[in-house]
């Protein structure tokens, strides 16, 4: 069977893609630049069979997916870095619950209202925080419109395999940029869900879907079970791609939309004879640890470039334990880096010859 | 010997944390027989957000999702709205309801989401240990408002009942106590009404049940049913006040 090609805009297809994954609850709340993800939703969810509804906040919405969840049906929300704070708090719930859920995020700069262009601020609040309490969240981080087609399936699936919430780490540049796309076939099965607060209609026990546990060593030996999978998780689930990374001398790390314009960059440095490659994690947790180290086993230095002030360039100097130098160069407030800078910060950390 | 009289199937066998002589026993058994009555334990799911009901999962036997604080309207309507032939019914305080969760009451009352609201208002927050509450009246004393709710300074309290029965989505606003016999009956109607109103998809039906909390009122169970009758019937008045289903409001 010769799959379509469709030329579609990154938010759209993130749509298209949770409908073919078996999402069946799509909650959201308007914000730039991720709403046309909604306005495809609200189209297309029902005649899937599903349900889509525009919820009165983004805390309302985020609850919504809560309960669809707990019931056992695959759901997702949308947003934009300030509307993902305020859905912090059910995350958090979701997390603490072993809920499954896909939560989409397309960048735009920050802090507080900040701006409405591209930005990968929010790295710390999806790795280390995304909410009170100890808990991580899958992430995952596309660099294409077809890339985010195929992470969305793949967070639904992998969601459901944890029993935790998984996160779709976008930007704004990715959210609107319009790029051919090939879906996949739709899946006939998902994973049965015995635990789903669905009515028991008699035949089992009552299902009771919470997070809290007042007794200490009950609540500890429940985070102690969670984190236990999260070890699994890293062994299992960390993605990246790399690039002309063999021989390089200078690595450069970079995820997203970034991931792109230094692989520009990469080229032009190898076009120059600077042996230069790229490390792009596709998960940022879990953080793809080993991929880099063997990215990095002949580098002399490594660069880290990012639409931040440097955030992601934490988790390179743990993975590598500081044993090799490790530069920044990053732009914020929902300025793109060119791929000229980078290439300069490139041939300024010894790649000149 | 013929059973006259015994603890619901759907109310679960175990003891509670709830005060003795507070009035949520009462109103969980009055859920539980409707319930019961209408054969729908298998079919329904409660949600009980943070609050004296934190714990009620533990209580009902039917399926049970404890929700964050102020979320149930919200929570219920992803349930409902994705399981639309099963029953979801939100149990919720008056800090929760009134205060945290204003916005979920009344979206989801306004979207007319086909779920029961039992809503408990006791006149504070319960769990915390007696702060003011949105409901708290003017004049009461409470942990926050130790000198007693001075309107100028902490606004006037929220009549819930009479808000919601504005809007359009609601099949069911009325207000009940559980002070008395005759009290309690007309409130196992009301839920029983609300219930039904689910089952005929009629939408949003609350059930707004003036309850005590004699721990935090500081009275003793029989003083503080008193005080529900002399102080808080007064300001807010028994009734109903929207019902589709009764020819006035549809």
């Amino acid at each position: 069977m010769v799959l379509e090609r469709n030329l579609m805009k990154g938010n759209e297809a993130l749509a298209e893609a949770a409908i073919r994954a078996g999402c069946r609850g799509f909650f959201g709340y308007p914000i730039t630049p991720q709403t046309e993800l909604s306005a495809y939703m609200a189209k297309k969810m029902a005649k899937a069979g599903g349900v889509f509804l525009q919820a009165e906040s983004e805390i309302a919405a985020i609850n919504m997916v809560l309960g669809a969840a707990a019931s056992g049906v695959r759901a997702m929300t949308s947003s934009s870095s300030p509307g993902v704070s305020l859905k912090a708090e059910g995350i958090s719930y979701m997390a603490g619950s072993d809920l499954p859920c896909v939560i989409i995020n397309v960048q735009r700069g920050g802090p507080g209202l900040g701006g409405i262009q591209p930005s990968q601020a929010d790295y710390w609040q999806a790795t280390r925080a995304m909410g009170h309490g100890d808990f991580h969240i899958l992430v995952y981080a596309p660099c294409s419109v077809q890339e985010m087609v195929d992470m969305v399936s793949k967070a639904f699936d992998t969601a459901d395999k944890y029993r935790m919430p998984a996160m779709i780490l976008a930007d704004g540049l990715l959210g609107q940029m319009m790029e051919p796309v090939t879906f996949p076939e739709i899946k006939a099965k998902q994973p049965e869900k015995p635990w789903a607060a669905n009515g028991h209609g008699g035949k089992r026990n009552h299902n009771i879907i919470n997070s809290l546990y007042l007794k200490p060593e009950v609540l500890q030996k429940s985070v102690l079970e969670r984190f236990e999978r999260y070890e699994k998780v890293k062994m299992e689930e960390s993605d990246a791609e790399s690039y002309l990374a063999d021989d390089a001398e200078i690595v450069v790390v970079a995820y997203g939309a970034t991931a792109r314009v230094a692989k520009s960059a990469v080229n032009s440095a190898r076009a120059a004879g600077i042996k230069a490659g790229l490390l792009r994690p596709k998960t940022l947790w879990p953080f793809p640890e080993k991929q880099l180290k063997e990215a990095c086993k002949n580098a002399k230095a490594v660069l880290c470039v990012e639409m931040s002030m440097g955030q992601m360039v934490d988790d390179v100097k743990l993975a590598l334990s500081c044993s090799k130098p490790v530069h920044f160069f990053g732009r914020t407030g929902g300025v793109v880096p060119k791929p000229s800078e980078i290439l300069e910060e490139i041939k300024k950390i010894g790649g000149a010859r | 010997m013929a059973v006259v009289f015994q603890r619901p199937k759907s109310l679960l066998d175990v003891p509670t944390h709830y005060c003795p002589g507070c009035t949520h026993g009462i109103i969980h058994r009055l859920i539980c027989e409707v319930i019961d009555e209408m054969g729908i334990e298998g079919d329904t799911i409660g949600v009980c957000p943070v609050g004296c009901s934190v714990m009620a999962y533990d209580y009902f036997g039917c399926d049970m999702i404890e929700a964050p604080h102020g979320r149930a309207p919200a929570v219920a309507t992803g349930v409902k709205r994705t399981n639309p032939d099963k029953f979801v019914f939100t149990y919720q305080g008056d800090g929760d309801l009134a205060a945290i969760g204003t916005a979920e009451t009344v979206h989801s009352a306004t979207r007319g989401e086909n779920i029961v609201v039992i809503f408990v208002n006791n006149t504070t927050y319960g769990m915390t240990g007696g702060q003011m509450a949105p409901t708290t009246l003017p004049g009461q004393v409470t942990q926050t408002t130790p000198f007693g709710r001075d309107p100028k300074v902490q606004g006037y309290p929220i009549r819930v009942c009479e808000m919601l029965s504005t809007l359009d989505g609601v099949a069911l606003a009325q207000r009940v106590a559980v002070d008395s016999v005759p009290h309690i009956r007309e409130a196992k109607k009301a839920i029983r009404k609300a219930f039904e109103n689910q089952r005929d998809k009629k939408g949003f039906s609350i059930v707004e049940v003036l309850s005590t909390c004699p721990t935090n009122w500081g009275l003793s169970p029989v003083e503080a049913l008193e005080r529900l009758r002399k102080d808080m019937i007064p300001y807010y008045p028994l009734g109903v006040y929207k019902d589709k289903g009764d020819g006035k409001n549809d």
